[in-house]
């Protein structure tokens, strides 16, 4: 049998576009990126086991015939790994989202504190006590208030905007 | 011994199953993640024994025939390190449920607590067994998976913020090692680690060479080593004590232990040692200059640890037995430390509400009993004589003495000046949180202190004057008050530390309302819980330098055995060893 240049291919392309999207700060970017890496590495797996052959079952094809059924084996293995870990990884993003409304990565701590050594902030070295103005938009939410603030002042914002939480109970801030 | 080689992963993974089904007794809970932890000891110790009796024995799971089972082996290395792994275990086990009790069952973690960390340990127990590639795949991912859902626990902001960074980098590891594996198997036709040490040696020395690299970037991102090291200390920290102290002491010693196997096992030869030798010089300063520029005392401790991941990686690459004895003994005595030292945090965190060593003071004074827990293990981590800290590095600088040429000797300098900065980075903690008195602690009054973030400042007012807590509370009371219901928190532990405090603030600004006895008492004695497995694991750290002849024996014995493969191969081939190829051992 010849050799398939459709899976060198698809392996490749499925790389590339993986990594173009990790590399996004938004965080369903990031997964979908993730899967799409997860799938190239379990076709990569499965480009290991040689050249399609017949169904690895005893009594239907000669050994020589059968395609390798080991990497089969390790790639449904992987897909469950890989399909339970992105249900967590949703869920993460989903609660990031609920959190700050934003689903994106956030500014690094390290770096923002580097950043404001200034002689007034000299000693404010944990993120706590960084004043926060001096943040991002997108990163105030985070340091300011608890959940329960967000979503409250959120509410009381947007008092007709319906909860991303479809199914949800109601959070504290609309019941009250 | 075939008997006990499963029950590290099957007692925990039992274990699991048991409590989750009991998640409405909390009590049951507990009882039974100590019983199995403790059943794993016990396992594990009798596994060490036997291993170093009467060599590694391997065991086919489901006794297919050998070279296609899944494979459990335990020789030396393996059953030492579940030791430790179970060990240090069951001291974050005691603490958690100690926390647990102490803090009520309100604010204690989630009824997935238990059975998340007992298959954390199950996953490290398998990573440690695996006879193949695959299997410590999975082994990896059990406990990564598991080690996601513990460090987002609670779901608070910062945990979702480095739990996510964690996440993802945890991830492309994982497809990075699973692409090397997929590699590995079209180049040599099998993934069982006994048979690839045979059949690996035959590929054309690019193959090799790449094939090697893949693993090794994959490992080096679990072990966090130096280009590969960031994601460390932005996510630690985050999560809750035990949490920390546990994915401290044992999961970057799992891809330690990874990388020992690779280097030892799979690719001997030592191919990509000055790869690893100038990796490890960087790990080693980088990281140790990065622990002392922090102030936040787990941000610190988190930088140590990628900094000392260097030393082991130095004993690894220098491909001699005494430099694999010497980074055994410190993977042992490393994986106790730190685990005791983020414990050490927990407490100082739950006497000082804070663990920013700008807001500590007087803890000294206020807690004698934690004085002398941060302090042994800190100058053991520093490596001052006799401390096992010190024993482990100097059996380190010796090999690396011993192997000579200029970029060893450089490691060994590098080592003598990690250790130094070391000692500087933890005493300073020392000085200021401890020794200081209450009245130094810089208070912050920026705006953001003023709008946000009220809890710390009032915490430390109340505790940095030690038993006299209600006074000086008093003072702040009106301030801590008015801002209490806007706190910020970062953490659950901290949380509730504050509302100790600034219940105690605003009972002593009423002379007439007595403090709440209850509270009082917690904040002046620590719950024995904490203090008590906090200790078990600081007298472990100890012990170890007592036990340290036998031990260094025990790791030098294992050391011949990584580099001459054979007793490995053969476990697993049986006693005549693989009939076709056992001339390619060497």
């Amino acid at each position: 049998m010849t050799p398939t240049i459709v899976l060198p291919v698809v392996i490749a392309g499925l790389y590339a576009a993986g990594v173009y999207l990790l590399l996004d700060r938004s965080l369903t970017r990031v997964l979908l990126g993730f899967l799409l890496l997860g799938n190239a590495t379990n076709v990569l797996v499965l480009s290991a086991s040689g050249p399609a052959g017949e169904a690895p079952l005893v009594g239907h094809a000669g050994s020589g015939e059968m395609s390798d059924p080991l990497p089969q084996a390790l790639i449904l293995t992987a897909i469950v790994i890989t399909f339970g870990v992105s249900a967590f990884l949703l869920a993460v993003i989903h609660r990031s989202w609920r959190l700050v409304r934003q689903e994106v990565v956030h500014t690094d701590e390290e770096d923002r504190r580097v950043a404001a050594r200034t002689p007034r902030h000299a000693d404010a070295m944990d993120p706590d006590d960084i004043d926060p103005v001096d943040l991002a938009p997108g990163d105030r939410a985070a340091v300011v208030g608890r959940p329960t603030d967000v979503e409250e002042r959120l509410a009381q914002r947007y008092p007709d905007t319906a909860s991303d939480d479809v199914g949800l109970p109601p959070t504290r801030g609309r019941t009250t | 011994m075939r008997v006990l080689a499963p029950l590290p992963v099957l007692v925990p993974l039992l274990g699991a199953a048991l409590s989750l089904l009991l998640s409405r007794f909390p009590r049951a809970q507990r009882l039974i993640s100590i019983a199995a932890i403790g059943g794993v000891l016990g396992v594990a110790v009798a596994l060490l024994v036997l291993a170093d009796a009467s060599g590694a024995v391997a065991v086919p799971v489901g006794d297919w025939p050998v070279p296609q089972a899944i494979m459990l082996v335990v020789d030396r290395l393996s059953a030492l390190m579940i030791a430790v792994a179970s060990t240090v275990g069951l001291g974050v086990l005691l603490f958690a449920v100690g926390q647990g009790v102490a803090d009520g069952p309100r604010s204690s973690p989630v009824s997935v607590f238990h059975p998340t960390f007992l298959v954390l340990m199950a996953g490290v127990g398998f990573a440690f067994l695996a006879g193949d590639l695959f299997n410590l795949y999975v082994g990896f991912e059990v406990l990564l998976t598991a080690s996601y859902v513990l460090l987002t626990l609670g779901g608070s902001a910062p945990r979702i913020r480095g739990g996510i960074t964690y996440i993802v980098v945890s991830l492309m590891s994982s497809l990075l090692f699973l692409a090397a594996i997929g590699l590995i198997y079209a180049a040599t036709g099998t993934v069982n680690m006994a048979q690839l040490a045979l059949r690996l040696g035959d590929l054309p020395d690019g193959t090799r060479l790449l094939l090697h690299g893949m693993l090794l970037v994959a490992f080096g991102i679990k072990a966090a080593i130096f280009p590969l090291s960031a994601w460390l200390p932005d996510s630690y920290p985050t999560a809750p004590a035990p949490v920390t102290a546990v994915f401290a002491g044992l999961l970057t010693k799992v891809g330690v232990y990874a990388i020992i196997r690779t280097q030892t096992l799979l690719f001997p030869g030592g191919a990509l040692d000055t790869v690893l030798m100038w990796a490890a010089l960087a790990t080693m300063l980088v990281g140790i200059l990065g622990a002392i520029a922090q102030t936040d005392l787990r941000r610190m401790l988190s930088f140590t640890l990628v900094s000392h991941i260097g030393y082991m990686i130095f004993g690894i690459a220098l491909s001699t037995p005494a430099g694999l004895a010497g980074a055994v003994f410190y993977v042992v005595h490393h994986i106790v430390i730190q685990a005791a030292l983020f414990l050490v945090a927990g407490l100082v965190e739950r006497q000082g509400g804070s663990t920013t060593v700008a807001r500590l003071g007087g803890l000294a004074t206020a807690s004698p009993v934690l004085a002398v827990l941060y302090l042994v293990p800190a100058l053991n981590l520093a490596g001052i004589p006799p401390l096992s800290g010190f024993l482990g590095k100097l059996g380190l600088l010796q090999a690396g003495v011993a192997a000579g040429g200029a970029l060893p000797l450089a490691l060994v300098a590098a080592g003598v000046v990690t250790s130094l900065i070391t000692l500087v980075a933890v005493s300073r903690v020392w000085s200021r949180a401890f020794w200081r008195p209450p009245q130094q602690a810089e208070h912050l009054e920026t705006p953001a202190d003023a709008a946000a973030d009220s809890g710390p400042d009032v915490g430390d007012a109340a505790d940095g004057t030690g038993t006299d807590g209600t006074a000086t509370g008093g003072g702040d009371g009106p301030r801590g008050s008015s801002r209490s219901g806007l706190g910020t928190t970062r953490r659950g532990d901290r949380d509730a530390a504050w509302a100790r405090q600034v219940a105690l603030a605003t009972g002593g600004e009423d002379a007439e309302l007595p403090a709440d006895p209850d509270s009082l008492d917690q904040r002046e004695r620590m719950p024995r819980g904490l203090v008590g497995a906090t200790a078990g694991l600081v007298a472990v750290s100890v012990a170890l330098t007592f036990l340290a002849g036998p031990l260094y024996a025990l790791t030098d014995r294992a050391a011949v055995d990584l580099l001459n493969r054979t007793p490995y191969v053969e476990a697993v081939y049986g006693d005549g060893g693989p009939a076709s190829s056992a001339e390619d051992v060497p």
